[in-house]
């Protein structure tokens, strides 16, 4: 026998002998049957890989991260600080992070405009779509727990004022704000509450909540655009291995030296030390975001019909959530194929928001 | 149905599936409900200051400018007015609790994460604010300035 042979039937007997005991073999299977549709939408299925591309970078470099960080209001900034300064790469693995993190927000808001835009979330995809919906939350609360952890000035006041905003609950809202800080105030006990929530709560739940909306895209398919379907025509499809994955790969492969970059030309700050003394600085802003909730809160009056004008825009933006979540139960045109103008312009009118007040914000004199 | 949930063998297997149930469901709260108290951070009893003598001076403070200062664990802002009379409010913003600041351009308070501003006596005067700054009561003696939380 040559010694190729030798190898493969080596391979063969070792192949055998697991798939008996491990059973496994019918995943292949399944992922060499899955096919992916081709028609002029075809690009928006990429997005969804990429945002778990970047999650997965986001869990090796936090992973790293944990490494050196100490979580406690005497240390943490000084940690951070050692990490930036004096550990090898230290700098590379934090801005790595910063701005997967980054990406990753986008890549989601990406996808999920393209999912809403082209009613990907009709029957039988209602539990898809509230997965979805779901990581979207978890991501934001994701980016709200880790911008603290830095313990810097602007993620002081920062977590002041997102903390702040559970008060508008009615009756609970004081007790709220307690279990969320950990105390009246933010402090070390808020540090080491968002520490926990952001390094194994939140993980664990995304995990399971990725698998779930992982199994149900590979139980349904990909859903083909409903314009794309009234053409008609002949349908035409790539195997998802190789030809599909390999075009995700291209684009991992991008945005890591995308990242890469990124992280060597504008590494992450750090900014000044959190101290509750000190006067929240001129210019301060959030995450961007968080930048179209930020400025709306900033326009509107200290009073509208009685309640404080803060708490009708929270209110506002709860309410917007919920009907965002239940959209695929609403368009009840989409589960027969018909056009729904309402929805698709409910979509548009939620992005245009959304870029409008975030451009504003950058815009706005910081000191006016 | 077949004999196994009606007769009294049935029965019984309903009673066992009851008993198991409510015991899981016991279980389930015996275990949520160390945990819920457990996530909810115990009172820490407060440095309810009524009353502090400041670090500093009437002379370390010039007309038109302002300090921070430690009113209990809270901050506090003590203003020196152009016309010389000093003024203490909190300096935690009525909005959304960031810590204010005082503004020599604008000759009042201003607070930066939402652009809200106070007169000197502590009224939202612009802004999203919903309600004017808790105010204390100054009072100099010699070299020292005793700050008061007012009657």
């Amino acid at each position: 026998m040559s010694a190729p042979s030798v190898v493969r039937s080596w391979w063969a007997r070792a192949s055998a002998w697991l798939e008996d005991r491990v059973g496994l073999g019918g995943l292949g299977a399944v992922a060499r049957k899955k096919t992916v549709p081709i028609h002029r939408h075809t690009l928006w299925y990429y997005l969804g890989g990429m945002t778990l591309f970047l999650f997965i970078v986001q869990l090796s470099t936090g992973v790293l991260l944990l490494f050196y960080y100490r979580p406690s209001a005497d240390e943490a900034y000084e940690s951070v600080q050692f990490l930036m300064a004096e550990v090898q790469f230290g700098w590379l693995v934090r801005s790595m992070h910063a701005w997967a993190a980054n990406l990753m927000i986008f890549t989601l808001f990406v996808h999920f405009f393209s999912v809403l835009l082209l009613r990907a979330y009709r029957p039988p995809r209602e539990i898809t779509w509230v997965s979805g919906m779901a990581l979207l939350g978890l991501a934001l609360g994701f980016g709200f727990t880790g911008y603290l952890l830095p313990w810097n000035e602007l993620a002081y006041f920062a977590t002041r004022v997102g903390t702040e905003i559970v008060r508008v609950v009615p009756l609970a809202g004081d007790f709220l704000l307690r279990v969320l800080r950990g105390g009246d105030d933010v402090s070390g006990a808020t540090l080491t509450r968002f520490y926990a929530i952001h390094v194994a709560l939140l993980p664990a739940t995304v995990i399971t909540l990725v698998a779930l909306h992982l199994y149900l895209v590979q139980r349904h398919g990909m859903s083909v655009p409903p314009s794309v379907e009234r053409q008609g025509g002949r349908r035409r499809e790539m195997r998802f291995i190789p030809d599909f994955l390999l075009r995700d790969l291209v684009g991992w492969l991008s945005a890591l030296a995308l990242l890469a970059a990124l992280a060597a030309f504008i590494p992450a700050e750090l900014g000044d030390k959190a101290d509750p003394f000190v006067p929240a600085p001129a210019g301060i802003k959030p995450e961007w975001y968080f930048m179209f909730m930020f400025q709306t809160l900033k326009y509107l009056p200290a009073h509208i019909l009685g309640l404080e004008g803060e708490a009708v825009g929270v209110i506002g933006f709860g309410l917007a959530g919920v009907l965002v979540l239940l959209i695929p139960f609403l368009d009840r045109g989409a589960a027969r194929g018909r056009p729904g103008r309402i929805f698709t312009w409910i979509g548009v009118g939620i992005l245009a928001y959304m870029i409008v007040l975030t451009i504003l914000g950058y815009a706005a004199n910081p000191t006016k | 149905m077949n004999s196994r949930t009606t007769g009294p063998r049935g029965s019984r297997r309903r009673f066992v599936n009851w008993l198991l149930g409510t015991s899981f469901g016991g279980m389930v709260l015996s275990v949520l409900y160390p945990v819920t108290r457990y996530l909810i951070p115990p009172r820490v009893a407060e440095a309810a200051a009524s009353s502090v003598t400041l670090g500093f001076g009437p002379a370390d403070i010039a007309p038109g400018t302002a300090k921070i200062f430690k009113f209990g664990n809270r901050p506090a802002l003590l203003v020196r007015t152009v016309a010389g009379e000093l003024r203490a409010l909190s300096a935690t913003c009525t909005h959304l609790g960031c810590i204010v600041q005082y503004r020599q351009d604008l000759g009042h308070i201003w607070c930066a994460c939402h652009n809200g501003h106070f007169d000197l006596n502590g009224r939202n005067i612009a802004g999203p604010p919903p309600a004017p700054l808790e105010t204390y009561v100054v009072r100099e003696s010699g070299d020292q300035i005793v700050v008061t939380r007012g009657a």
